[in-house]
């Protein structure tokens, strides 16, 4: 029973005993709430994955569209990917994070936040520029659409990795903490009841002894009784001293 | 824990072949920084791999970059790094280019959505 599994160090005493049921309490109580944590994480996360599949299969759609209308500048303007490169300098496109919170957890959400104008004022200015225009439009579609992604991914791999500690706090819980709390438990209730039979034992051979011993007085007591007539003047045979004030001295001079 | 510091990522960066990276700079997310530092990487067939190596992981470093594209055939030359990176910010991102349509079974992030569904 006890003393099969690992149990925690303590004194068996009654105190100890309460404050590890208390700690049981507290484990079980843990257990149940991280259990109710993994689960609403494991909901949004189904949730999340199913949407990430989905917005992965519609990126490549959005961004071959993206390239057909970059396919239509380059015929109509001729190369611009070197001018391009060389014009851009700030960012008019860029992404904010916002957090959004699931039970306890902090996800980032990108969005898109775009300030108006750009650098590229005077491409395709001698051609093609309803074609430039159209496909900044397009590939601005296309990143929006990429940065939605990456917020759902982002939340992904945090998701995961939170799923995953809590997992492990769970279990720990389950197979390490509860049971060891429960060996010493049972380890503590053994051992007082243990006590209480020593102490019980102890008890009764005290009685017993208790028992012989005035048996034995009584026994003695009544030899004594028996004895009383015979044995009562012998003190007068064998008392030598006498009253040494009585009697008179016919050494003494005085 | 990596979410921090999110407040100021804003930058998106790519790493992409030259269409790509001329696309995305139409739609507005090129950036150069005070010390010359740019956000995105134009890369060819004669770019030497560990000069991608090196600029992912610069990108990866860096503080102000919320998302991190890449060509996913670019991605393909550096696979070891990229399925290494497990961060969540900057968030990575493979993107098909016009020449290599989409494969989602390479996908590094779908690999392991793949995984979790146990197909």
């Amino acid at each position: 029973m006890s003393g099969t599994g690992p149990r925690e160090n303590i004194f068996p005493t009654r105190m100890a005993l309460t404050n590890t049921k208390l700690r049981l309490k507290g484990a079980q109580t843990g257990h149940s709430l991280l259990a109710k944590k993994r689960d609403a994480l494991t909901t949004r996360f189904r949730a999340i994955l199913r949407k990430v599949d989905e917005a992965k299969r519609k990126m490549g759609r959005v961004m071959q569209l993206a390239s057909f209308s970059l396919a239509e500048v380059t015929y109509a303007t001729g190369d611009i990917s070197y001018l391009v490169q060389e014009q851009a300098k700030s960012a008019s496109f860029k992404v904010k994070a916002k957090q959004e919170n699931v039970s306890g957890v902090v996800l980032p959400a990108f969005e898109v936040d775009r300030v108006p104008g750009t650098d590229f004022n005077l491409t395709g200015l001698g051609r093609g520029g309803q074609q430039v225009l159209r496909a900044k439009e397009v590939y601005a579609k296309a990143v929006e659409t990429l940065v939605e992604l990456a917020s759902l991914q982002t939340a992904f791999m945090i998701l995961d990795e939170v799923i995953r500690a809590t997992n492990r706090r769970v279990n720990a819980i389950e197979h390490v903490v509860i049971p060891r709390l429960d060996n010493t438990i049972k380890y503590i209730l053994s051992e007082l009841d243990e006590m209480d039979r020593e102490e019980f034992f102890r008890l009764k051979k005290v009685q017993g002894k208790k028992k012989r011993d005035t048996e034995a007085a009584e026994a003695q007591r009544k030899l004594l009784e028996q004895s009383e007539d015979v044995t009562s003047f012998i003190p007068e045979i064998e008392g030598g001293g006498g009253d040494l004030l009585s009697s008179k001295d016919e050494d003494i001079i005085f | 824990m990596a979410t921090t510091s999110f407040k100021d990522r804003n930058l998106l960066a790519v790493i992409g072949d030259e269409d790509t990276i001329t696309g995305m700079l139409l739609a507005g997310i090129g950036n150069i920084s005070q010390n010359q530092k740019r956000n995105f990487l134009v890369v060819d067939s004669k770019t030497p791999i560990p000069h991608i190596e090196s600029i992912f992981e610069e990108f990866t470093e860096r503080k102000d970059i919320a998302i991190l594209l890449i060509n996913q055939h670019i991605a393909e030359k550096i696979r070891p790094t990229v399925d290494k990176y497990e961060r969540a910010f900057p968030a990575l991102l493979e993107i098909p280019s016009k020449d290599h349509p989409y494969d989602p079974a390479k996908d590094s992030v779908l690999k392991r959505v793949q995984k979790l569904f146990g197909e």
